[in-house]
């Protein structure tokens, strides 16, 4: 074997392990795993938020069901539960290479995501002006309030995170900046926030509605 | 109509059937809420639709159901988060049945 075989087969064993050390994980790009990765993490971060409810629920004697009515969490619901049918259909026009489409459908998400903003901010001041606080509560033991707000405040956190993020994301995609990719992956994390909402509404508002 | 239009209307087709299913499984969970049964065995079911909502937001929506390896990559992150998050239940019901103002 001559010099110059060797080093061609040299070169064609360093490409290949530099294919294996820089192939996407699980043929995902890498920064839809890096979104994926931070879903993850937040999802312990709801998880832990929730267990810690039900634990101190489970150990409180007298909890409080202060919910009269269901109207507002399920109008919250439905509006969330559409905005990420309509990012699935931004996503769709986004691959298919209709920008316009694409664009007018994130705007859609994002008004969305606005109006349930709106009226998760409507439902606490209706409980605030009932005398509910971060650290009291009119109707029993003060760490129902304390945990109402917090779980809540914390999604509408993401809520409002997610809504600039699409206004964002969005408005660089129609200025050619981003690309359909970016979009998705924006996508995922306005769908992790309407799937913790689903565990949201029946832990801290249904289990809780008086009867 | 082209490839990409028949691809797009069935995409679309399967997504705004899963949004239905959806919308009647969060319809179920409003439903339970009014239910005459202890609040153990509401937060059992509730818990078992919320479940199945979550499943299939991301299969479908996150498209989870496209990609296999990543699929086990979440699923065995965020069930072993899970349940590394359930250690202090024991110690939950320890305040409510061992405290005497419990009784």
């Amino acid at each position: 074997m001559s010099q110059a075989d060797l080093s061609i087969q040299g070169q064609v064993s360093r490409t290949q392990a530099t294919d294996l050390m820089t192939a996407p994980a699980f043929s995902v790009p890498a920064k839809k795993m890096a979104m994926w990765l931070f879903i993850i993490a937040d999802t312990a971060t709801f998880a832990g938020c929730l267990v810690a409810y039900g634990f101190i629920r489970n150990a409180s004697p007298s909890w409080p069901r202060p919910f009269h009515s269901i109207t507002n969490v399920a109008i919250m619901t439905l509006v969330l539960l559409t905005s990420s049918l309509t990012m699935l259909f931004a996503v769709q026009h986004a691959q298919l290479g209709d920008k316009a489409k694409a664009f007018r459908w994130v705007m859609i998400t994002a008004v969305f995501g606005i109006l349930f903003a709106v009226l998760h901010i409507r439902e606490w001041m209706g409980m605030i002006s009932e005398g509910a606080t971060l650290f009291h509560n009119p109707w029993g033991t003060p760490l129902f309030s304390s945990l109402f707000f917090s779980i809540t405040g914390l999604h509408l956190l993401h809520v409002t995170g997610g809504v600039i993020a699409l206004i964002a994301v969005g408005t660089r995609y129609q200025g050619g900046r981003y690309n359909a990719d970016d979009l998705e992956i924006t996508g995922l994390y306005w769908h992790f926030v309407d799937l913790v909402w689903m565990f949201v509404v029946p832990l801290v508002y249904l289990l809780n509605l008086s009867h | 109509m082209t490839t990409a239009d028949t691809h797009k209307s069935s995409g679309i087709a399967k997504d705004v059937g899963v949004y239905i299913c959806l919308l009647v499984l969060a319809g179920i969970q409003f439903v339970i809420a009014y239910q005459d049964i202890s609040a153990k065995q509401m937060f059992e079911r509730m818990l078992i639709v919320a479940i199945i909502e979550a499943g299939l937001a991301l299969l479908f929506f996150m498209h989870l159901a496209d990609n296999r390896g990543l699929r086990w990559f979440v699923i065995i992150f965020t069930v072993a988060v899970l349940f590394g998050l359930q250690y202090g239940w024991t110690d939950s019901y320890r305040l409510i049945n061992g405290v005497p103002w419990a009784h």
